[in-house]
């Protein structure tokens, strides 16, 4: 038997942007078992319930994370909705939509550029982050915001969407497209590339649902479970289908990221033809009383957010699961008999948020 | 979206998570909330897209099994519970013995 050696990773390396530390504990090359540590960077925003009130958690909630906060916003949004039995504009609906489609695409993107630097391929990782600054632009010229966006409310949305911009958007969604089928072409034939990612690190179904496992994660691994399936917002009026792959390896789980950006390009283009006129909210009386858990599919994967309110202006408890809290069982058990040098690899492929993790 | 919850007892919660486990259930996840002298833990479980909260008050004083046993991912979410609140979890697979979060003050959510 070889001699075991434990080989600490993170919190600070190259290819982590946030702090995760494990402990590889190592057979000659080959890892036997991983154990996450988190905590760096916890702030406890979810204690802020005893200072803020249920509207001002709006803003809090968005600040969990630069990249998922439109979602966070929602995810709270729709449950304290859901409590005070209020039922939001379908403009706003619908709106709600285009922008979380929009918060996948950027994250996607963001993600494959990540993934490109990690193994090598700098004019790609540049490349993505370039599309990826179009989906901002739009946020910007929508929201007026580019990371923290400030535009859910518990009722509807705070701004409108002229029908001039979102046709400039459809046209704009369209000339992305088609720089993102150039993009996606070295990510799925590269011989290089596939080398890196085919067959490293195997969940299967079984394993990936017995872990709890979500998100594109999940579904690389042959479970075709997307929460957008419950209708929540206006996903209940578009044509969609959970995109899976069955390989459930590195490789199935860029290809399902990638073919998820484009769905999210033709949700939004669907919403654009439907979008109906009105409001795009509603006026709040009372004061929410009651429990609710709400879930939704952000970027990463499925998202909890359990509001419990007691009648007063302040809530008793807002718990937020993030979908990288969820996926590191996963991981844990995707870095068992892995080389160290794919190590890095395996830690970007369930896309970790850390931010939202310690939130 | 179904978000009923089942109120059960803290002792038979072993019970409660095997009889979800063969029944193909998965965990989503484990929350705790501060109620006056307990916690209020609920469980949530999945099965493609439904969902089920087990719902039950723990004495602050008393020990709740781990369902690590059961759904192994479960260690982050009850390390977490024990971090933030305090609650006693016993058995817990990967324990962290309180260093599952590197807060300023001990149990902060308590």
């Amino acid at each position: 038997m070889s001699t075991r050696s434990v080989i600490p990773f993170g919190p600070q390396h190259p290819v982590l942007p946030e702090p995760i530390h494990l402990d590889l504990v190592m057979e000659d090359e080959k890892v036997v078992e991983a154990i996450p540590s988190i905590g760096f960077i916890h702030r406890g925003l979810e204690k802020l319930v005893d200072k803020k009130d249920f509207n001002e958690m709006v803003y809090v909630a968005e600040r969990i994370c630069g990249i998922c906060s439109l979602g966070h916003g929602l995810g709270y949004s729709e449950a304290v909705e859901h409590i005070m039995d209020i039922d939001v504009p379908s403009r706003a609906k619908y709106l709600r939509t285009i922008w979380s489609e929009l918060s996948r695409v950027h994250s996607h993107l963001l993600w494959l550029g990540l993934l490109a630097d990690a193994f090598g391929f700098e004019s790609l990782y540049m490349e993505c982050w370039r599309l990826r600054e179009e989906a901002l632009d739009m946020f910007e010229a929508s929201t007026g915001g580019r990371v923290i966006f400030s535009v859910m409310k518990v009722g509807g949305i705070r701004r409108d969407v002229s029908d001039e911009m979102l046709k400039d958007f459809y046209q704009r969604i369209n000339k992305m497209e088609e720089q993102l089928n150039t993009i996606a072409k070295p990510f799925l034939n590269d011989m290089a590339v596939q080398t890196r990612l085919r067959g490293v690190g195997v969940l299967t179904a079984e394993q990936a649902d017995a872990l709890g496992c979500a998100g594109p994660f999940l579904r690389a691994s042959g479970i075709a479970r997307d929460i957008r399936s419950t209708g929540y917002c206006a996903y209940g009026d578009v044509d969609f289908e959970p995109i899976i792959s069955t390989e459930g390896d590195s490789y199935a789980r860029t290809e399902c990221r990638i073919k998820e950006i484009f769905q999210a390009f033709d949700i939004i283009r669907q919403c654009i033809d439907k979008m109906p006129a009105g409001d795009i909210d509603v006026p709040v009386k009372g004061m929410p009383n009651g429990e609710y858990v709400m879930r939704i599919e952000q970027p990463r994967g499925e998202a909890i957010y359990y509001v419990k309110a007691n009648g007063s202006k302040f809530i008793d408890r807002m718990r937020v699961r993030t979908p990288t809290f969820a996926n590191l069982s996963g991981l844990v058990e995707t870095l068992k008999g892995c080389d160290l040098a794919d190590v890095p690899i395996l830690v970007l492929t369930i896309d970790p948020c850390i931010s939202c993790t310690e939130r | 979206m179904n978000t009923e919850f089942i109120n059960v007892n803290p002792e038979s919660i072993i019970d409660e998570s095997q009889k979800l486990k063969f029944a193909g259930y998965h965990l989503i996840q484990q929350c705790a909330t501060r109620v006056p002298d307990a916690y209020e833990l609920i469980y949530t479980f999945g099965k493609d897209l439904e969902m089920k909260h087990l719902k039950m008050t723990l004495p602050e004083d008393q020990e709740i099994s781990s369902i690590t046993s059961i759904y192994p991912c479960a260690f982050i979410y009850e390390n977490e519970m024990h971090d933030l609140f305090g609650v006693q979890i016993k058995m817990i697979n990967i324990d962290y013995e309180g260093k599952l979060y590197r807060t300023a003050i001990e149990t902060p959510f308590k």
